[in-house]
């Protein structure tokens, strides 16, 4: 029998709550798959609950929330603390429009990384996997 | 806590016990081959053979996520527990994949399990490692276990030979009932659902298909003790989905009571046996490609000693002359 290769790594990327601006997560959807990850797709208005559902019936290597909507101090850690609850150990990635001035406060909560606008497709990737292999 | 540590056993007894993290990283060995899965395998394939495995099939974009989230929500509420195996394919360029499935199916209960998969360059569309993955729901208690794949190609005999009851998706307006003709979607539905219904053309499609059933007939290809029946869904709506559903099982208890159901699991064992040794073949054919003594017969081709099918007849006969 040959040595199976790596697997691809999966991710998951939903957007949590209520924001409608869903450009940014799929432009991060295809960056992601066209460097070889598989990339589950969960849309708009997702709950924690669903969030934590889908990465532990995917079996993801990582998660991805798309955030526009200025909530991410209450939904970051809010996220944090259900796979926390859920006993879940998979870094949270998180995107879109965080003040820097934010930034200490999502590390310091435990969020892996957070990409703003305008990162390449090359940060962005080599974001996730450093996020993945650090976990 | 991390599942990373459990040895394979263990994680088998959770996944039995109803540990959901414990099912979805066994799905993942699965999905990866080798030695591990075939662990796996061991330990669940006499595990939930009673639970029924329901293909769906369709052109992309007929709704097949749709409705399926529907039909979740219809065997939920009968006090059933089933599971899904959504399979999107895989770039082939970058081995990446999107998985959207999931988008369509937000509404359904968190009891449900839903899995996507990518195809991960299987040719025939459906990815290698489904059935196993549809055995590791199925041992876990899940049932019924419903495999939803995109029809293009050989896809849906793929899905067929992996399901016992296989339902095919069409939509009004897309020349549907001429294009299943071509495609041989008639030879493997035992379930036509034609979505959308509330479209124009919904009846003209069903019109077709019920033409095309009655020349199935005339040419002696049809089992006579079925004809397949043809569902009006509008999927949105959930309209006609109980009729799906009602379709579904009724398939379930014809097999059952003609014995066919074992015959289409030897089918099910058959095709799996088969693409197993196909996948062990084509890497020990990839293997022999970069030997000293392929490289001759190279030459040899191109030298005009040999022709390329004699060359090839060697490579898998490697006594013939």
């Amino acid at each position: 029998m040959s040595s199976t290769p790596p697997p691809p790594h999966r991710i998951v990327l939903a957007k949590l709550g209520l924001d409608g601006h869903d450009r940014g997560i799929k432009v991060v959807a295809r960056m992601l798959r066209d460097a070889g990850m598989e990339v589950i797709y969960l849309g708009l208005r997702q709950t924690t609950d669903s969030i934590v559902a889908a990465v532990e019936q995917e079996d993801a290597d990582a998660i991805g929330l798309s955030m526009h909507n200025a909530g991410h101090l209450t939904l970051g850690p809010a996220m944090l603390a259900a796979l926390e609850e859920a006993g879940i150990e998979v870094p949270l990635i998180i995107g879109g429009i965080v003040p820097d001035d934010d930034r200490p406060i999502l590390d310091a909560a435990g969020v892996a990384a957070v990409l703003g606008p305008g990162s390449s497709a090359e940060e962005v990737v080599a974001t996730v996997r450093a996020a993945i292999d650090a976990a | 806590m991390s599942l990373r540590h459990l040895s394979i056993d263990e994680l088998v007894d959770r996944a039995l016990g109803g540990d959901r993290r414990a099912v979805g990283r066994l799905l993942s060995i699965v999905e990866r081959g080798g030695a591990e899965a075939e662990q796996v395998e061991t330990r669940t394939h006499a595990h939930g053979t009673d639970a029924h495995v329901i293909g769906i099939t369709g052109a992309p974009g007929a709704g097949k996520s749709t409705m399926v989230a529907r039909l979740v929500a219809a065997f939920t509420a009968a006090s059933r527990g089933p599971a899904v195996v959504a399979v999107d394919p895989s770039s082939p360029l970058t081995g990446g994949a999107i998985l959207g499935d999931r988008v369509r199916m937000a509404e359904v209960d968190t009891s449900a399990f839903i899995r996507s998969v990518a195809t991960r360059g299987h040719s025939g569309g459906l990815a290698l490692s489904v059935p196993g993955s549809a055995r590791v729901l199925a041992a876990a208690g899940f049932d019924p276990v419903i495999i939803e794949t995109v029809g293009v190609g050989q896809v849906e005999v793929d899905v067929t030979a992996a399901a016992d009851t296989t339902v095919v998706v069409v939509t009004p307006g897309m020349g549907d009932a001429v294009q299943a003709n071509k495609a041989g979607l008639l030879e493997v539905a035992d379930i036509f659902v034609v979505n959308k219904a509330d479209l124009p053309g919904a009846s003209d499609a069903r019109r077709d298909l019920e033409l095309m059933l009655e020349l199935s007939h005339v040419t002696g290809q049809e089992d006579a003790s079925r004809r397949p029946p043809i569902v009006m869904v509008d999927s949105l709506a959930g309209e006609g989905i109980d009729a799906v559903r009602g379709a579904i099982d009724e398939h379930h208890d014809h097999l059952v009571t003609t014995d066919r159901l074992v015959e289409r699991r030897r089918r099910r064992a058959r095709y799996e046996m088969r693409s197993r040794a196909a996948l062990a073949f084509e890497r020990h054919l990839d293997d022999q490609l970069h030997t000293s003594e392929v490289a001759a017969m190279v030459e040899d081709v191109l030298a005009g000693s040999e022709t390329p099918s004699s060359a090839a007849r060697r490579l898998w006969q490697p006594d013939a002359s």
